[in-house]
Parts: structure tokens; C-alpha cells; sequence
């Protein structure tokens, strides 16, 4: 099975982000990079196929020069080879021109399975697998809590809030997976000597055959036009239990009508 | 004036709170016109009239609920050909975004998610980054396409008297790809949905065990209110997966949301940041969650807890 995994490399959600003054987009050096955590969760579920059913994991990510080192761990967790989609004129892409991107690759690359994680922690649109989906004409099989491959057959456990929807579908497809759904291995020392070695193809847009007109910030269907730091929420009320702070918080929560 | 896109989501009987919330919205740029997909338009008409509703496109057919999201998208998709809307708005939620998603692909359109409000010229308003940053966005070219929060606005009733419009494309081949073969229902008590309740109650690790939570839902239960938790909680185990509050869980936004044990990581935090009144219940006074606290109780949850269930039922009473 030809498994490709789309891995993104976002800013650390614990260390302070923000966006550039200059353009409103992500300023990627104001925080520490590191993979997008549902990512490897993908990854995680691409191995586990592909050793279960054989065939290789090929780890996709556009993104700026910097992201090969999200892409070396991905390696070193035991992927087989990466394509790297790297070109300054994707740069502030948005989500239509990313999957735009991505779709292009995939088409050039070729798949039996495309597996994302179902949400970036930087974007959060969460909407790129569905896209995908639709650009490439394949079924959508998202938020899987629980994937199986029987043969061409493909049936997940799709999370919804009453519990889970069993989806049925033909390979090729695109799959994402929701955390919890494995747990992602860590890169052994072996892992990450080897990684050293694997091959890491870069693609420029026109190695890609993507249309220019098509990504980057000055193509992009939406845009940030302003911003600003949300200010701290005022102060409360912080008491200290001395055997009545159950009935001090019911107090406050009638002084506010909500009992 | 031109039409406003309002798409549905309902469970086959009644209609969700947040289809109201997107109705309210779009009375402030053009005229509502809900579509509904699938079974139980007539039983929800009454209530889409009472917020406004101007116009229901009904697509009754079944099909339209047993593929996941691609037959929702491709119905939009002939929609916004036939009636050119000033834009198309959907909920923020794992279903809403991902029609969202295809629709723009289909009509070329920029889509933009998890707005909290929009502004008179069709900007969305977010508050990203763990609700570090207010963002406002709009969309270039295309059809703005809007997903919104639940429960980031009030629904207001405007009654109006809504005019039916069957629709009858069948669904495209190339949109039944995905086969939903089961529903596979685990939990439905009483309580209010997650994102839609109006109260959420959430327990952390300081909740200390599966059985304890039997606690939470006590609390919830007195207010009326929904359950939550943070990861610790759901990565250990104590309760399922779908109840998670953060970043990599439901994003919720009630008027009251009450967190129990948590220390207010900036990954919880970004769950629940925008929620309207926050009252906290933890035993160090340096925990980070103290900070959004309109209310705060440092103490032992297993003491005020109890006690302020007793308080709240007595008051009721
Ligand atoms: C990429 C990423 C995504 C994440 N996504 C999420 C997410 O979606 N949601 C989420 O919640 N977290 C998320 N996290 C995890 C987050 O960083 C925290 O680890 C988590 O929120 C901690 O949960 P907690 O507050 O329940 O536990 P803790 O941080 O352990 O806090 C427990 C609190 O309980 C208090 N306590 C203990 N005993 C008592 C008692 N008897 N009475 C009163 N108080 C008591 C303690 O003082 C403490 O403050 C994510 C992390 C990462 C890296
Ligand atoms: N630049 C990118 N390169 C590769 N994969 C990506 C990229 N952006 C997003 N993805 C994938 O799409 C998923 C959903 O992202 P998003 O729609 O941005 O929330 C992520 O978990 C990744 O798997």
C-alpha cells in the first residue's frame, strides 16, 4: 500500500505566538517549531498499515526551509522518504491554496491512502481533508477514531458528539485521524540514524505543476486585515475555602442568575 | 435583498440552537434561507419561522445523511449557482467546517471558520492562539463562506413567515464515496449538548479518578448543565474522548462554564477562553486558570463541590 502521510510543521502551542506586524501571517520564528501534534497520530497509523498490510510511508509537508526538521522526525519515527513541497511563493498561502498544493503533489506522487491529522493547532480550520478529498475525487473518511483495511476495502469509526458513525469506502482515500486514536512511538536511536539517510525529495511549485496563481498570500481568497493582542479578563473574585466556599460560589452563581 | 445561506443542523427532529444563532446572524445581511437536508423540515418550520427564517429549501431525501459531508456540499454548491446568496454561513463544528471546506473548493470561494462574530461587511471575528489574539478576516474572492461558533451569539426571535422550497437534486454518485453504514449512539443522558449548553461543567485531574466524576456530573446535573474535561481526564481514561475541552477538543463558549481541578494550561484554556462568566474550584492559589476567574474558590474540590450542590438544591427547592 502506498501510504502518504501530510505532516505540518506549526509553532509550539506553549510558547508564545503571535503573527508578524508587517503582513498579519504566522511569524514562524517567534516560536519554537515542532510537528503539528495530530500529525503524529497520522503518522503513527501510517506505520501501523503499513505494517500490517506492507507497502511505504511517504511523508508530504509544504512548508518554509525549517520544516525539514519536522520531516526528519517523522523519518526517524520510521517513515520511508518525504517530499518536501518548498517554494517562497507559497508562502501566506490559505487553506484553498494550500490544499491546492498538496493536491497537486498527491496527484504527481500517486496514493493509495492519504492520511492527515484532523486538525492543525496553528490554522485550526480543520478543514484540508475535506478538501483534499474533493480536489482529488477520492471518498473522505475524517475525524477516524478507528481505521481498518481489508483489501481495497476501507471502514473507520468517524468520532461525532453522540459517539461514532461507521464509514465504509474503496482505496484510494483520504483519512484523518483524531488523537487517541494510537499511540505515536517514539523515534529510537536507530530511528534517528537512519532518518539521516532517507531520501527527502524537494519540490518547487513548478516541479509540482502547481499554478502560481493559485497560492501564496497575494492569491489568497481570505486575509487577516487587522489584529490585535485580546486584552487579560478582569480580575475576580478569588476567596479562600474556610468551610463555606461552596456556599459562597452558589452566592456569586445567584448574584448572576444562574440559580 | 439577496439571500443569506443558513445551513442546517438538526437531528432529524428538532433543529439545533446554532442554526438559530446563524439565522439571527444573516438577518443583518440579507434575507435567512435555511436548506435542510434529509427528514424533518415540517417539525422545525415553526421554530425557523419564530428566528427569522424568510425561505426553507427542504433537499428530503434521505440520502442526503447516510455519505459523509460531500452530498451537503455539492447540494450548497447548486444552491449558491441558483440563488447567488451575499454569502453561505455554517456551524463551526467537525460537520459545518467540512461542508464548509468542499463548498469552497467547489465554488471557488475563501472560506473562514470559528468566527465569534461577523462585522457589517462580512469580516469574521476570531480570537485565535489560545485567545491570546482577536483577529479579524474576510473573505476576497468568491462567495463568503462562514462558519460560526456555537453559542458566540444570542438567537433573537423575529418572527416571519418562511416560504417552503422543495428541492429535488438527487444526490451525485461522486458524493457517495463514504457510506455511513451505522449510527452507534454511546451516550445520551439528559444533558445538554456540549458546544450548544447554555452551563458547562468541567472536571480535571484534580478530579482524581473515573468514579469521581460521578461528582461533576452531579454539579451539572443541579445547574442544568453540560459535562466537560480537560485532556488529563480523557487521555486517562475517565471519560470519553468527545467530552474534551481545548485545543484539540470541543471549543465551547457558554454563559457559565465552571472548571473543577484543572490548572488552566494554555491548551485548555483555548477551549474556553471565550465563555461568558468562569468560575473555578482548585486547591492551589497559583494555579494559571485563577486568572480568567470571574469567581474563584481555592479549596478541596471534594469539600466545596458537595457543598455547593447542597446550596444550589436547597435554593431550588
Ligand atoms: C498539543 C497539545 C494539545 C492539548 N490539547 C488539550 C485540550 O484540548 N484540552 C486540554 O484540557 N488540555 C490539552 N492539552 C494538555 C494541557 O497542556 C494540560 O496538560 C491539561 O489541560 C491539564 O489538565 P488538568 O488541568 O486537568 O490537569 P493538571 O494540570 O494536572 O491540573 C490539575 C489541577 O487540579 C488541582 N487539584 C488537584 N486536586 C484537587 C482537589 N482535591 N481539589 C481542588 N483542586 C485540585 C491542582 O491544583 C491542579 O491545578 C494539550 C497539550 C498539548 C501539548
Ligand atoms: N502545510 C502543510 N503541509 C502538509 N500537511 C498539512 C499542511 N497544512 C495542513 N496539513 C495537514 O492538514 C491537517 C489539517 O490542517 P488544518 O486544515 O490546517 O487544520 C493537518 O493535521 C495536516 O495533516
Amino acid at each position: 500500500m502506498n501510504i502518504v502521510v501530510c505532516v505540518k510543521q506549526v509553532p509550539d502551542t506553549w510558547s508564545e505566538r503571535t503573527l508578524k506586524e508587517s503582513d498579519s501571517t504566522l511569524d514562524r520564528d517567534a516560536a519554537d517549531a515542532v510537528i503539528n501534534e495530530a500529525d503524529e497520530f497520522a503518522i503513527e497509523e501510517g506505520l501501523r498499515l503499513a505494517e500490517a498490510h506492507g507497502g511505504e510511508v511517504t511523508i508530504l509537508s509544504m512548508g518554509p526551509a525549517r520544516a525539514t526538521e519536522s520531516i526528519r522526525k517523522a523519518l526517524s519515527m520510521g517513515a520511508d522518504k518525504a517530499v518536501h513541497l518548498v517554494d517562497d511563493a507559497l508562502a501566506g498561502s490559505d487553506v484553498l491554496g494550500t490544499s491546492a498544493a498538496l493536491a497537486a503533489v498527491l496527484g504527481q506522487i500517486g496514493f493509495d491512502l492519504v492520511i492527515l491529522g484532523s486538525e492543525s493547532t496553528d490554522a485550526r480550520t480543520g478543514v484540508l481533508p475535506a478538501m483534499l478529498s474533493e480536489r482529488l475525487g477520492v471518498p473522505q473518511l475524517s475525524y477516524a477514531s478507528k481505521v481498518e483495511v481489508d483489501g481495497s476495502a476501507i471502514t473507520i469509526n468517524r468520532l461525532a458528539d453522540y459517539g461514532y458513525d461507521t464509514v465504509v469506502a474503496t482505496l484510494p482515500a483520504v483519512i484523518s485521524v483524531v488523537e487517541k486514536i494510537n499511540e505515536p512511538r517514539y523515534p529510537s536511536f536507530k530511528g534517528i540514524m537512519a532518518a539521516k539517510k532517507k531520501p527527502v525529495q524537494t519540490m518547487s511549485l513548478a516541479d509540482a505543476g502547481v499554478d502560481a496563481a493559485a497560492v501564496g498570500l497575494a492569491n489568497a481568497a481570505s486575509e487577516v486585515t487587522s489584529w490585535d493582542k485580546r486584552p487579560p479578563r478582569q480580575a475576580g473574585t478569588v476567596v479562600a475555602d474556610e468551610g463555606d466556599g461552596g456556599g459562597k460560589a452558589a452566592e456569586f452563581l445567584a448574584a448572576r442568575k444562574f440559580i | 435583498m439577496a439571500e443569506i445561506l443558513v445551513l442546517a443542523e438538526h437531528d432529524g427532529e428538532t433543529v439545533k440552537k446554532v442554526t438559530l444563532e446563524l439565522v439571527t446572524l444573516a438577518r443583518r445581511f440579507g434575507e435567512p434561507s435555511v436548506v435542510w437536508t434529509g427528514p424533518g423540515a415540517e417539525a422545525a418550520q415553526a421554530r425557523l419561522a419564530e428566528f427569522g427564517a424568510a425561505k426553507i429549501y427542504v433537499a428530503a431525501d434521505p440520502e442526503y445523511d447516510d455519505y459523509v459531508v460531500a452530498p451537503k456540499a455539492e447540494l450548497l454548491a447548486e444552491l449558491v449557482k441558483q440563488a447567488s446568496p451575499a454569502a453561505v454561513l455554517l456551524p463551526s463544528t467537525a460537520e459545518g467546517r467540512e461542508v464548509g471546506g468542499r463548498l469552497a473548493v467547489k465554488i471557488g470561494s475563501g472560506i473562514l471558520t470559528d468566527a465569534v462574530g461577523i462585522g457589517d461587511d462580512l469580516s469574521a471575528e476570531q480570537v485565535i492562539f489560545g485567545g491570546a489574539i482577536n483577529v479579524s478576516s474576510r473573505v476576497r474572492s468568491g462567495t463568503p463562506i462562514i462558519a460560526v461558533r456555537p453559542n458566540a451569539i444570542t438567537p433573537e426571535a423575529a418572527p416571519a413567515d418562511p416560504m417552503i422550497e422543495p428541492v429535488s437534486i438527487a444526490v451525485s454518485d461522486a458524493a457517495k464515496q463514504a457510506k455511513i453504514t451505522e449510527r452507534v449512539v454511546q451516550q445520551r443522558g439528559a444533558r445538554p449538548e456540549l458546544t450548544e449548553a447554555s452551563i458547562v461543567v468541567s472536571g480535571g485531574r484534580g478530579v482524581g479518578s473515573a468514579d469521581n466524576m460521578a461528582l461533576i456530573e452531579k454539579l451539572a446535573d443541579s445547574l442544568g448543565a453540560a459535562v466537560g474535561a480537560s485532556r488529563a481526564v480523557t487521555d486517562a481514561g475517565w471519560y470519553p474522548h468527545q467530552f474534551q475541552v481545548g485545543q484539540t477538543g470541543k471549543t465551547v463558549s457558554p454563559q457559565l462554564y465552571v472548571a473543577v481541578g484543572i490548572s488552566g494550561a494554555i491548551q485548555h484554556r483555548a477551549g474556553m477562553q471565550t465563555s461568558k462568566t468562569i468560575m473555578v474550584v482548585n486547591k492551589d492559589p497559583e494555579a494559571p486558570i485563577f486568572e480568567l476567574a470571574d469567581f474563584g474558590v481555592v479549596g478541596d474540590l471534594f469539600k466545596v463541590v458537595p457543598q455547593l450542590v447542597e446550596e444550589i438544591e436547597k435554593r431550588s427547592a
